[in-house]
């Protein structure tokens, strides 16, 4: 070994310090951690799960989907929050888009690709869509700012992009669909061509009259992980009384599981107050 | 209380965390990296290795060790995941594809952790922790040890050598990062991160669905990613997802690993150069700069006034419940600070100037404090810089704590700042100037500008975080990407070697009436001063043109 170059003897060493270290580092340290975090936080280390009638129904620190096959919610159950990934533990997501994304593709029966069919929903409009259908699901307002009372995103397309306005346009409200503002500076407002690039207009959000929302912010968006176990404690009591009818029992003894669910701040300061969906529904299950 | 008091408490119990933990464990990174004994598993590593412990290294050698390390390390996570399907553990996934083995290993051996894949359904559980996992302990004391051989350059006088990069290495890893990241996976599994060589397994869920719940060695990988500011998430989404950080307080606990070495480095300098508050200056203009990060960052994601946060009336698009807005920024701001790039909740759905935050914060050089060892070393460059300024000013000498800044320090230390610069915005240009490079956009409009300008920052910077909307996982972007954070990495540490053998062969120049005294609040001011600067004069017009010209519309 003496007789070998300099710079190859250096990458053996290199060579033997990779495999020394990963020995150490990436096969006896992750075991260390996992024969002790077995012996001590058995439940824990397994992912927290959650068994009901003798079966495993999910992780206690994970969310689920509270609804039926065709994707509808289950009325009796409380509903988490809206998922980029459906809760599906194999391929966690955001849906990353931005906060000035207000414009849709509408889809276009006569487009080239699948993209063009199906179009593409802009995060306000996904955002006001969910908020109407919660609306219509607890029985109140799903009004939102910048949304349509139809519950896509106001947005109008002004032309020409700078100066007087000569053309605007409800991007996300699609023909036949009345815009949701008749005039705007003068100038009639026209419904959404499928097809049509509004690219070189001046994108207008339309605030709206809408009051402070009912809906609360947690259930019109997506969480980061796409597995949020948690909700708002007023989205929570927001659904309270849609599960205590449909279960026949009294709001009070819903509003004091909810309570008793209800995961404070850590130390009292840290992270914000969370119900635990799931948890919640199995305490509504046993009764 | 409202949102604003919590958020407010979140910061200050942290900065009461690293206060108490900067003094002790600053100090003993001193002892660590300055003693002379080697300890019983650190003679058996040098035996296997066949290193001499006790023969010093002149700064090419150094060098050179490093690097061979480093090129050795690329091939070997390389093999591994190409062969992961042959490997035990595979959980019966195919080989990586090679673009993305290629992206990946480099990503791990650079500390940046970029990741083009989705860790729940492309890597075996072995290929986590028998290849990634490694690369979060040595990637990380590897950038600790250049930033030791600095801190010798200035130490040490009329000295050829600059210390033994295999010693530095095993000892950061053994001493510093095992028994931290030992007990910090301890904790993280009490609060709920799982640990488990468990193949993914279906249950049915309360209404009838499947659910397949996944498994993994997570916390022992968790641990490190945070403490070696590399992270690189076990899953897709990081630490959003709840089998990474469970609850508001390992949130805390994971921002707090992530800092503290970055934090204590500054006292094991002073220590090692002999000068305590000489430490102490580094780490105040480290915390000025962190701290104004951190409560704009907060400001901005609390009150935007764009039209999604507004229609939602909180900006909780990509946020958890159980964080909060507060909690999300913070974390925010504490991953592109350091060089870390873990997430917990998503950059692309921040506001505007909330997410143009995240994207200023990397393009300071992640110096406040920046990643483990590179944020020292990237904060002394600047320091050296101002002393140079400041004699440039005022006519006085420029010297740095009794070396003198003469031409070859300067030009070091110059091409040193300039390389991510370089990077940055010449891969930025490229890709706005192809199809390839185009078509990873997700949102349109400034917005996409600012994904692609944000891949680029934090590859160039070794972040690894991502506004994650740009669709990366592409041969074009995988291969560019994996230039830019190997670049950014290595060509910075051979420079920085360069300079601390520069300045370990100097003799001392004695302190005088010229001095520019480098440990009072003065020089603290016109450090935080030339860093913001540097980088406001480099990155302002790309910016104007991503996140200004967003939030600004």
């Amino acid at each position: 070994m003496e007789r070998l170059p300099s710079w190859l003897r250096g990458h053996l060493a290199a060579l033997r310090a990779v495999i020394v270290l990963t020995l150490l580092t990436g096969v006896l340290y992750p075991l260390a951690v996992t024969g002790v975090a077995q012996a001590f936080f058995g439940g824990r280390a397994d992912g927290s799960l959650l068994s009901s009638g003798g079966r495993q129904v999910g992780s206690a620190v994970v969310g689920q989907s509270f609804t039926d096959q065709r994707g509808e919610p289950v009325r009796r159950y409380f509903q988490s929050r809206p998922s980029a990934a459906g809760y599906d533990m194999l391929a966690t997501a955001a849906s990353n888009l931005g906060p000035e994304d207000v414009v849709d593709t509408l889809p276009d029966p006569a487009g080239a690709d699948d993209a063009a069919r199906e179009g593409s929903r802009s995060l306000l409009t996904q955002v006001c869509a969910r908020s109407a259908a919660i609306g219509r699901l607890e029985g109140v307002s799903g009004a939102r700012p910048y949304c349509t009372p139809d519950g896509v995103g106001a947005v109008l397309k002004v032309f020409p992009a700078t100066g007087t306005p000569t053309r605007a346009v409800s991007v996300n409200q699609a023909c036949p669909a009345a815009p949701f503002l008749a005039r705007y500076q003068g100038v009639a407002v026209e419904c959404g061509r499928p097809g049509e690039d509004y690219a070189a207009g001046r994108t207008v959000p339309v605030r709206g009259s809408a009051p402070i929302p009912v809906v609360p912010a947690d259930a019109v968006t997506a969480s980061g992980s796409g597995l949020d176990p948690d909700i708002s404690v007023a989205y929570a009591r927001l659904q309270a009384p849609r599960v205590a009818g449909e279960r026949g029992i009294a709001l009070a003894r819903v509003f004091t599981l909810i309570e008793e669910h209800t995961t404070g701040r850590g130390l009292g300061f840290m992270g914000e107050p969370a119900v635990n969906v799931l948890r919640l529904n199995l305490a509504l299950d046993r009764g | 209380m409202s949102a604003t008091v919590t958020g407010s408490l979140f910061v200050v119990s942290l900065v009461a965390a690293l206060a108490l933990a900067h003094r002790p464990f600053g100090d003993y990174m001193a002892r660590v990296y300055g003693g002379t004994r080697h300890n019983v598993v650190e003679r058996g590593v040098y035996r296997l290795v066949g290193v001499r412990a006790d023969a010093e290294q002149r700064w090419p050698v150094y060098a050179r060790s490093l690097l061979a390390f480093s090129a050795v390390s690329i091939l070997f996570v390389y093999a591994m995941q190409r062969l992961q399907d042959r490997l035990w553990l595979s959980l019966g996934y195919p080989a990586v594809p090679d673009h993305v083995a290629w992206n990946t290993a480099v990503s791990f051996v650079t500390n940046t952790n970029w990741q083009a894949y989705s860790g729940e359904s492309t890597m075996g559980y072995l290929v986590q922790m028998s290849a990634l996992a490694v690369q979060n302990f040595v990637s990380a004391a590897a950038g600790m040890a250049v930033a030791i051989a600095l801190v010798r350059g200035f130490a040490r006088n009329r000295a050829g050598t600059i210390g033994n990069f295999w010693v530095d290495l095993v000892r950061g890893t053994v001493r510093v990062l095992l028994p931290i990241a030992f007990a910090g996976a301890l904790v993280l599994v009490a609060g709920g991160v799982v640990q488990n060589l468990f193949w993914p397994h279906e249950v049915t869920t309360l209404t009838g669905g499947a659910q397949v719940v996944t498994g993994g060695p997570v916390a022992s990988q968790e641990a490190i990613k945070e403490l070696g500011t590399n992270g690189g998430g076990f899953y897709n989404t990081n630490s959003a997802h709840p089998f990474e950080n469970p609850a508001t307080w390992t949130n805390w606990f994971e921002i707090l690993l992530l800092t503290v070495i970055p934090f204590s480095l500054p006292r094991t300098f002073g220590r090692m150069v002999g000068q305590v508050r000489q430490g102490y200056a580094i780490v105040a203009v480290m915390a000025t700069i962190a701290l104004a990060s951190v409560v704009l960052t907060n400001v901005f994601e609390l009150t935007s006034t764009a039209t999604v946060p507004q229609a939602v009336g909180a900006a909780m698009e990509g946020k958890e419940v159980r964080f909060g807005v507060p909690g999300s920024a913070t974390f925010a701001a504490a991953t592109t600070l350091t060089s870390t790039g873990a997430v917990n909740s998503f950059h692309d759905s921040f506001t505007p100037f909330g997410g143009m935050m995240t994207l200023f914060n990397m393009m300071l050089g992640e110096v406040a404090p920046g990643g483990v060892g590179t944020g020292l070393y990237g904060m002394l460059v600047l320091a050296v810089i101002t002393v140079f300024v400041a004699g440039l000013m005022v006519g006085r000498t420029p010297e740095y704590l009794g070396k003198r800044v003469g031409a070859r320090e300067i030009k070091l230390a110059s091409l040193y700042f300039l390389v991510t610069p370089v990077l940055v915005l010449v891969g930025t240009a490229v890709a706005m100037g192809n199809q390839a490079g185009l078509a990873a956009m997700l949102n349109g409009g400034p917005h996409g500008l600012s994904e692609i300008l944000y891949a680029f920052t934090s590859a160039s910077n070794n972040n690894g975080s991502a506004f994650g909307g740009v669709t990366v996982n592409t041969p074009w972007y995988d291969v560019a990407l994996g230039l830019c954070m190997a670049f950014g990495r290595f060509l910075p540490i051979i420079f920085i070697l360069a300079l601390a053998g520069s300045l370990a062969a100097q003799a001392p120049v004695p302190e005088s009436a010229g001095t520019l005294p480098t440990h009072r609040p003065q020089f603290v001011g016109m450090v935080v001063g030339v860093t913001l600067i540097l980088v406001a004069l480099t990155f302002l017009p790309s910016l104007a043109l991503g996140p200004l010209a967003e939030g600004l519309s």
